[in-house]
């Protein structure tokens, strides 16, 4: 431009205000889309059902879910950084399998316990590492490790293995009392603790900011000097991680091992995260929606069963129709919001 | 500076791609206190070099020095700790995390591992300020304009204490006042003794700010030059390496042509057209063979406006006359129909495909306009094709090179020629020539020209004044998502009377 | 150009030529003329390859526009619950016009199906891979629901042929796999709905800008996707003579996106080849009936599976192959 005496148009601080536009806590839409909506399911259930209204069925949901939970929450790492794993399903099998073989073989619990944890960890590691250093894309990388951590456990045993270890039987017995009648198990206190352990990390530690900057621009995060690849690997080492700690309440639960458990849970775990929240094109999400994405298809389950008379090809069609009407339903809110 | 040892040294440097020598032997040194500007046309190695002082590409020769001691630059992080800091020209930050995390995300302010959110916010603030600014720090950068983001780039990079600071076209998408705000700024920290890589296509800014200039063409040292014993004309000249005469007789050709184009039938007519939100009802006329100019600050609605008339947006009020005839633009497909082509600001995300070939992006929107069933033939293809990266100069001309691979000026080639072979009798052309080169932009000035003197109406939105002057019949004035004033483009019309409307808002 | 697709496939095909010659060396009859019909572990492969092919046609137009079709299983599942209850009713199941007639309702419900997916992605704008997700999980419930839980069991000399008849010496199964190749070839490549798709793939916005109908383009390939679905299922179905909602296409999904990645067709959309996801669906039908033919254990099957996988996707990876084989030792530039 020829006129570089210009005279400033207007002054600054004036115009950049001008520019702002203004969108009212838009990032917390979603979540509180997804607790209303939880709200009115909770009521409907009280209106409906004699007993909904106890707080042990609210309690409950913690317990019925601590798996899913757990790995949720791994998952919520990986989908924040714009990627997915499929695998957490068959490292969940791979872990109750291992974990049964290895107690019927008189290994002690505490050796077993870390063993597996670790093994899931690697997992998770290596798919990392092949998706940062060969840049495969998640989901063919993970798709392989399911492949991977199931053959291995069909490997291993293909039929049920039932865990006598009194460690395991202990914790799977063991109940607390939260008040007068009120009774959870630990699995529930740990996956809490997940839950609470993981939003710290997101939201007050640099590796936690690094994992949403990675979902909002690679490219960027890159440029401005973060560690991508490790930020990466450690996501997805947290999400094997998890799916191993998911396997080792699986197995506490049901006291065996068998490799067709956990078959599915990597699709649930995703529309756990989705239904709060959590952007699968990455960059956007908390736990906290997580949690409320598994509160979300616990009490899915919790009303079939209250219903009492629906059979499982019902219950399926009910999920896919709920699951239907959280999306458009968050769909629909999310755009006026903008 | 004479007697001063420069912060940066780089001898010798090679860089090759395969089938390309990006750079050969390219030396450069940078003097603290000093605002140096890097120039060539696009593909000259501007970018290249830069990547390689900021690690993201490893040279394959030559040496770097950063104060007299060689390094080995091996990646973003490692550039950043050496002092090296940088502002890119697509801005490279994470626009869902808020202003305050973009600025210190890597190096929060922390206390037994856990971020301090508030301190950082402060902090955040503070800088801020000192540049200017006043946002809210916590929103998430997402919800400021281009420009703001790019400010924060800027804040980003002076906050890194660095000796060396790389600025890539950081003032593409800032407007006037910005880029002032930008140059008080760089004088400052200037005086502070921060070496400054300034890279810009605005000829104007390079004079007003820079201290000396490296010239770069064909991935080769042309020269360094001190900028104020540096004619324009003959810098312009080294960057292309031939005589640029082809936008002497353009202006001449424009008054010529307006008696013409006012008496000509209207294309369109646009009554109280308008978009809540987005832009204000407007009324506007455009002839065949007229070119209509939109002026305005970045924001002022500009592009809001074009899109209403490609139906990109829907318009929530007033109509559309197409020759006369009323006209609904539900979408683009329809606007189309009715021969009105457009070609977007943003180039990459709504220009190109980049994945697909020279040749499929051309014929894309006239394919388009034809439906799948009926397949432009490939001969056909080749023909038209062929014709036009002829005519508009498309490099390289291969037509079946990705057009990822293609430099920026050739890109928007590409997008004039899919809109081109569609003809239009409206062409809207947003931004054309937005960082690109200027041999290419002389080309696009030209062809715009060529294009009304055929009979073609052309709408041409332009941050720069100079270029809207030059081309168009009559300007628009738009400021605060309104338009305010309708100039015809006659001889008392100058770039201070059209910033005088923008910042009165006056109408006559 | 070129020679890049040649360079992706060129793995894929050196392991299904390797594994092919593996078969002809350990099966007693690798390809023979019995009755006038081909036989042998050859034609055993074609025919059991032709369901993935179709569902992995299907999804390689999905992913192309960037989308992803996780309810392929489930649609198989309704479609072939369809037929056979339908057929089961039929007063003559050898009557050939009635069971076309059948097929034809049962193919009409899965383009239905289709319509629902696209409709979800292209107008309500739901992620692909949720929005098939519901009909993932929903698909198989409606199905169990048509056949009241139970497995239906028909004889119905038409519908069986389906699966095991042969036409021209040919099994049936495979021809209407081939034609239906055929049918897309000729609709992208004949046609410009294949730049078109790419386009939409490459970049929806710069698509509806260029004119392009983006949206009815992604509703017709998910309703593309599940008619092949539907073909599928039928397939599966006629071959078992029955209908079962639990296991028909069960996981099938998964091993077409596999089929369309092993054949050079990028997640991300964009860029795709027909004659990739071919092989790859070929490919992977081979391994299996390879695990079998060599004599690997039943419990390793899956692991021998996620072995060759693993080391196929790697193949394709030009990161992998610089890094291990050192070939190219610059990086990749990226486009200034």
């Amino acid at each position: 431009m020829t006129t570089a005496s210009m005279t400033p148009v207007t002054k600054g601080p004036e115009l950049n205000k001008r520019r702002r536009v203004y969108k009212p806590n838009a990032k917390y839409i979603p979540i509180l889309a997804t607790l209303g909506l939880l709200a009115i399911m909770y009521i409907t259930g009280i209106a409906n059902y004699d007993n909904f209204g106890d707080p042990s069925v609210f309690v409950n949901l913690f317990r019925d879910n601590a798996v899913l939970l757990v790995v949720a929450v791994g998952m919520t790492f990986v989908i924040i950084t714009g990627g997915i794993d499929l695998s957490v399903g068959a490292v969940i099998s791979l872990t109750t399998v291992l974990t049964a073989t290895l107690l019927k073989g008189d290994w002690p619990p505490l050796v077993v316990l870390p063993a597996v944890l670790i093994l899931g960890a690697l997992i998770g590691a290596g798919q990392g590492a092949v998706i940062h250093f060969f840049k495969v894309e998640p989901f063919i990388a993970t798709l392989a490790g399911l492949f991977l951590a199931r053959g291995l456990a069909l490997f291993i045993n293909q039929q049920s293995i039932p865990i006598r270890n009194e460690t395991w039987s202990a914790i799977s017995d063991y109940r607390i009392e939260l008040a007068d009648g009120v009774v959870t198990k630990p699995n529930a206190i740990i996956a809490v603790l997940v839950v609470i352990i993981a939003a710290a990390v997101l939201a007050w530690t640099r590796f936690g900011r690094n994992v949403y900057a990675i979902g909002g621009s690679s490219d960027s995060a890159l440029l401005m000097g973060l560690p991508v690849g490790r930020t990466r690997i450690v996501v997805y080492t947290i999400s094997g991680f998890c799916a191993a700690l998911g396997g080792v309440l699986y197995s506490i639960n049901s006291t065996s091992g068998h490799a067709l458990q956990g078959n599915g849970y990597e699709l649930d775990a995703i529309a756990a995260c989705v239904i709060g929240g959590v952007l699968l094109t990455g960059g956007a999400g908390y736990v906290w929606g997580t949690l409320l994405g598994v509160m979300v298809a616990g009490l899915i389950t919790t009303i079939i069963n209250f219903q009492g008379d629906l059979n499982a090809a019902w219950t399926r069609i009910v999920v896919g129709v709920l699951l239907f009407v959280f999306i458009v339903m968050q769909r629909l809110v999310t755009r006026k919001a903008k | 500076m004479g007697e001063q040892s420069p912060v940066l040294e780089m001898a010798g440097i090679r860089k090759v791609f395969p089938g390309v020598v990006a750079l050969d032997g390219v030396d450069f040194r940078l003097f603290p206190g000093e605002v140096h500007a890097l120039m060539g046309e696009n593909g000259a190695g501007k970018s290249t070099l830069i990547k390689v002082l900021t690690g993201v590409y490893e040279i394959d020769g030559g040496e770097i020095k950063l104060g007299g001691a060689p390094v080995r630059i091996s990646g973003p992080l490692q550039a950043q700790q050496a002092g090296v800091s940088t502002v890119y020209q697509e801005v490279n930050l994470c626009t869902n995390l808020s202003v305050a995390e973009n600025i210190f995300i890597g190096r929060e302010p922390r206390k037994f591992g856990r971020i301090q959110w508030g301190k950082m916010r402060r902090r955040a603030a503070e800088l801020l300020t000192r540049l200017d600014l006043d946002l809210d720090v916590s929103a998430p950068l997402s919800s400021y304009s281009l420009a703001i983001q790019q400010m924060v780039a800027i804040a980003r990079a002076i906050d890194i204490e660095a000796r060396v600071l790389i600025l890539d076209e950081p003032t593409s998408s800032l407007d006037t006042s910005e880029v002032e705000q930008l140059f008080r700024i760089m004088r400052r920290l200037k005086e502070s003794g921060v070496a400054i890589l300034f890279v810009s296509h605005f000829l104007d800014q390079i004079y007003e700010i820079s201290d000396r200039l490296t010239v770069l063409r064909n991935g080769q040292l042309i020269g360094e030059y001190k900028t104020a014993e540096m004619p324009q004309v003959q810098l312009v000249e080294k960057m292309i390496g031939k005589e640029l005469a082809a936008l002497e007789d353009l202006e001449d050709k424009a008054q010529r042509n307006r008696e013409r184009a006012a008496e000509a039938k209207p294309v369109l007519e646009a009554k109280g057209l308008g978009r809540t939100g987005a832009i204000a009802p407007y009324d506007l006329t455009i002839h065949a063979g007229e070119v209509v100019g939109l002026a305005g600050l970045l924001g002022s609605g500009r592009t809001e406006l074009a899109r209403l008339l490609f139906g990109a947006d829907k318009a929530d009020q007033g109509e559309i006359h197409l020759d006369g005839k009323p006209a609904t633009l539900r979408d683009p497909q329809a606007a189309m129909k009715r021969g009105i082509a457009f070609s977007s600001e943003n180039r990459r995300t709504e220009g190109i495909i980049g994945d697909l070939s020279v040749r499929e992006n051309i014929i894309l929107a006239l394919q388009a306009s034809r439906g799948w069933t009926r397949p432009i033939p490939r001969k056909k293809q080749d023909e038209i094709v062929d014709k036009y990266i002829k005519a508009l100069q498309i490099r390289p001309a291969d037509p079946e090179r990705p057009v990822r691979n293609l430099s920026g000026g050739n890109q928007q080639k590409v997008l004039l020629a899919r809109w081109l072979i569609t003809e239009p009798k409206l062409l809207i052309i947003d931004e054309p020539t937005r960082g690109i080169d200027v041999g290419a932009k002389a080309e696009i000035q030209k062809l715009v020209a060529e294009l009304s003197d055929g009979g073609m109406a052309v709408l041409f939105v332009s941050a720069e004044l100079e270029e809207v002057l030059r081309l168009s019949h009559k300007i628009e004035v738009l400021r605060d998502r309104r338009l305010v004033e309708e100039l015809e483009n006659t001889a008392g019309v100058d770039a201070d009377r059209i910033m005088q409307t923008i910042a009165s808002g006056a109408t006559s | 150009m070129n020679s890049i697709v040649k360079n992706r496939l060129f793995w894929p095909a050196v392991i299904l030529v390797v594994l092919l010659v593996v078969n002809a060396f350990t099966s007693n009859q690798f390809i023979t003329v019995q009755n006038g019909h081909l036989f042998g572990s050859l034609i055993d492969i074609l025919r059991g390859s032709s369901a993935l092919i179709l569902v992995a046609l299907g999804m390689t137009l999905v992913i192309a526009t960037g989308g992803i079709d996780l309810s392929v299983g489930a649609v198989m599942a309704i479609s072939g619950a369809v037929a056979c209850l339908l057929i089961q009713d039929l007063p003559n199941q050898n009557a050939i016009g009635p069971v076309l007639g059948v097929v034809a309702v049962a193919i009409g419900v899965s383009l239905v199906m289709g319509l629902w997916n696209g409709s979800l992605v292209a107008i309500i704008g739901v992620q692909p891979i949720i929005a098939t997700l519901i009909l993932m999980v929903a698909g198989r419930g409606i199905a169990q629901l048509i056949t009241d839980g139970q497995i239906i069991n028909v004889q119905s000399g038409p519908y069986a042929t389906i699966a095991t008849g042969f036409f021209l010496g040919l099994p049936v199964a495979f021809l209407i796999a081939a034609a239906a190749v055929a049918l897309i070839l000729l609709l992208t490549r004949r046609t410009a709905l294949g730049l078109l798709l790419e386009s939409v793939g490459g970049s929806p916005t710069a698509s509806r800008l260029a004119g392009i109908g983006a949206r009815r383009i992604t509703i017709m390939v998910y309703v593309v996707a599940g008619g092949f679905a539907g073909l599928a299922g039928l397939i599966y179905s006629a071959n078992i003579k029955s209908a079962d909602s639990i296991s028909a296409g069960n996981l099938i999904e998964l091993d077409a996106i596999l089929a369309v990645v092993i054949g050079g067709t990028a997640l991300i959309g964009g860029r795709f080849s027909i004659a990739g996801t071919v092989i790859g669906a070929i490919l992977i039908q081979t391994l299996s009936v390879t695990v079998v033919a060599i004599g690997i254990p039943p419990e390793a099957n899956l692991l021998f599976k996620a072995v060759v996988v693993v080391a196929l996707c790697l193949s394709q990876s030009p990161d992998f192959r610089a890094k291990v084989f050192g070939r190219f030792k610059t990086r990749q530039a990226v486009a200034a």
